[in-house]
């Protein structure tokens, strides 16, 4: 069979051109189409609704404001107590996740008996339905009924903590439960690259006399580089993010002292109906994740040159 | 290979990893088995000190009263319909869109795929307002089901998850089919479809538990009883029967069933995705 073809109609190069890339439009039109109304869109639209004024119905029209709802963040006592729980929320969840999850990984790593049954025990919270867990864990965690605080005074603890619906616990509880939930996910992201690594890596460091500790810090925390950086980067997202959990744990109480940025957008924007001021909190939560990626990403260039 | 040396030193570490590895597992699984035990029993049972894990008189009948407490079947028929239509048009659409950007080349491919990446970092929360807007002045999709379908049906991390899997099918392929003169679309089809049951796998997962379990969503823009998803509904009557804890448990242990048995069915495609967007991130 001669690899020459002969074509009957002789198609120019231009033309080719256009219908190679006509055909490759139409792959993407189905999801470019849906991404773009859906996605791309509203983008735009949170960008110029937070310089208006909007309650939302089709009566009222949009009003102009300019600067007016940034200038009011800095005025928000609310806004600014959602920011600095959004943010102390992320700094006890992030490092907490990222340990529990690589020493979740290094344990189930080693060969063991019925590891995958571990394996899944451990990724299970993570798939379960939030609502479902969440019932689970308040009432385990019920200050005076759950079994929790049952065990504690049967141990001894004459005071055990209030948990949820205590001002100084409730953060706490959010952040256990947060953990618990979603560190199996990010132990099979380390799982993964701890199978990544070359063996003989430790093999030589063993023939050099390094222990067990030597070779973990040494060896294994140098490679997972990479891996740690995206989890990190995921967890520190997911955090900025959050919005079920308190809700369905803290409801973002005691009063307001757990309730984070999206609660207050989402307070603002379906129970106050001030789109606008909604818009402009939710533009501060995109610079923050923005800019903190960015300055994570900096610095991990920094470190790799 | 050298012999085992039974040195003490080695079993305690055995042991040691062991009570480790039962710890965890304990801490993970107890929420659940409590859960289990605790929608077996009356609802003054349920807080009973000490625990007493199986019930001397299973309570068979909390399972049959939330079915005619809350539309419970309403809602997972409502949660089925979104999760299976969401799922089928992300897999359709991501993996036609991810082979033009795979392996296709025309005008305009890195700056419409820079969109599709740019977006992941944006959290939904920052334009889910506006959005609402646009679904319910313009569309008029409010509480609708096909609000929540078209907002889900169409993510950048489905093009993204199998695009990275095209790229690694060898572009020979492609182009001997090219030769025997099938088209694009037959080529996608054919050959990469096939090929790609286990990034399918790892969508399917992906998007049944992220639609199955979403919650905000829904709560959003269905506001009809009788419209509401399995989550949203859980949550009210959790609200609603607040003090009957042994329905409330025994909802929940519904609710969880569908989800575990797709996570067990596809588990190792779930692990590999996980894997494989980590590693090539």
């Amino acid at each position: 069979m001669t690899a020459a073809a002969v074509p009957a109609k002789k198609v120019s190069v231009k033309k080719r051109k256009i219908l190679n890339n006509l055909t490759a439009y139409s792959f993407i039109a189905p999801n470019f189409i849906g991404f773009a109304i859906f996605t791309l869109v509203p983008i735009v639209m949170a960008v110029g609704l937070s310089f208006m004024d909007w309650n939302g119905s089709g009566v009222q029209r949009p009003k102009f404001i300019g600067l007016a709802n940034y200038a009011r963040l800095f005025r928000d006592k609310q806004f600014i107590e959602a920011f600095f729980n959004t943010i102390i929320y992320t700094a006890a969840t992030v490092p907490c996740t990222m340990i529990l999850a690589l020493l979740l990984a290094v344990v189930l790593n080693q060969k063991i008996f019925a590891r995958n049954f571990f394996r899944t025990a451990a990724f299970f919270p993570y798939v379960a339905s939030l609502v479902a867990v969440a019932a689970v864990w308040n009432a385990l965690f019920s200050p005076t009924l759950g079994p929790v605080n049952q065990v504690l005074m049967a141990l001894g603890v004459k005071n055990p903590p209030g948990w949820a619906v205590d001002a100084h616990w409730a953060m706490v509880t959010l952040i256990l439960f947060s953990i618990w939930k979603n560190v199996g996910y990010y132990m099979v992201m380390y799982l993964a690259g701890l199978q990544s690594i070359n063996p003989e890596l430790y093999e030589a460091a063993s023939l050099d006399g390094a222990n067990t500790v030597q070779r973990f810090f040494k060896i294994t925390i140098p490679q997972l580089r990479n891996t740690t950086f995206l989890v990190m980067i995921m967890v520190m997202i997911q955090c900025f993010k959050v919005y079920d959990i308190v809700l369905m744990i803290t409801n973002g109480g005691p009063g307001t002292k757990t309730q984070v940025l999206v609660f207050y957008i989402y307070n603002v924007a379906f129970n106050n109906w001030e789109l606008g001021y909604a818009s402009a909190i939710s533009m501060a939560l995109f610079v923050l994740v923005l800019v903190v990626t960015l300055i994570m990403f900096r610095r991990e260039k920094a470190r790799s040159n | 290979m050298t012999a085992a040396r039974r040195q003490p030193s080695k079993i305690i570490a055995k042991v040691l990893l062991y009570f480790v590895l039962v710890l965890i597992a304990l801490v993970c699984l107890v929420p659940f088995v409590w859960m289990i035990s605790a929608s077996l029993k009356l609802n003054k049972d349920v807080f009973a000190f000490p625990i007493q894990w199986i019930p001397e008189n299973p309570r068979f009948l909390n399972y049959k009263e939330i079915w005619e407490q809350i539309p419970l079947g309403r809602f997972i028929f409502n949660t089925t319909k979104i999760t299976v239509i969401v799922t089928f048009l992300q897999l359709l659409t991501s993996s036609f869109a991810a082979y033009a950007f795979a392996k296709l080349r025309f005008k305009g491919r890195n700056a419409l795929f820079l969109c599709y990446i740019c977006t992941i970092a944006v959290p939904w929360q920052s334009y889910m307002v506006p959005q609402f807007i646009m679904m319910r002045n313009t569309f008029h999709l409010n509480d609708t089901h096909l609000a929540i379908i078209c907002l889900q049906a169409f993510s950048a991390f489905g093009v993204f998850l199998m695009r990275q899997f095209y790229m690694d099918v060898p572009d020979e392929l492609c182009e001997a089919a090219r030769i025997d003169g099938m088209n694009e679309y037959q080529i996608w089809a054919e050959i990469m479809l096939p090929l790609s049951k286990p990034a399918l796998a790892t969508l399917t997962i992906f998007t049944f538990v992220s639609t199955w379990n979403d919650f905000l969503g829904p709560l959003i823009y269905l506001t009809t009883t009788e419209k509401k998803t399995i989550q949203i509904g859980l949550r009210m009557f959790i609200s609603q029967y607040s003090s009957e804890y042994g329905l409330i448990f025994a909802a929940s242990v519904v609710v969880l069933i569908p989800v575990l048995v797709v996570f067990l069915l596809l588990q190792k495609y779930f692990v590999q995705g996980i894997a494989t967007s980590g590693l090539k991130g």
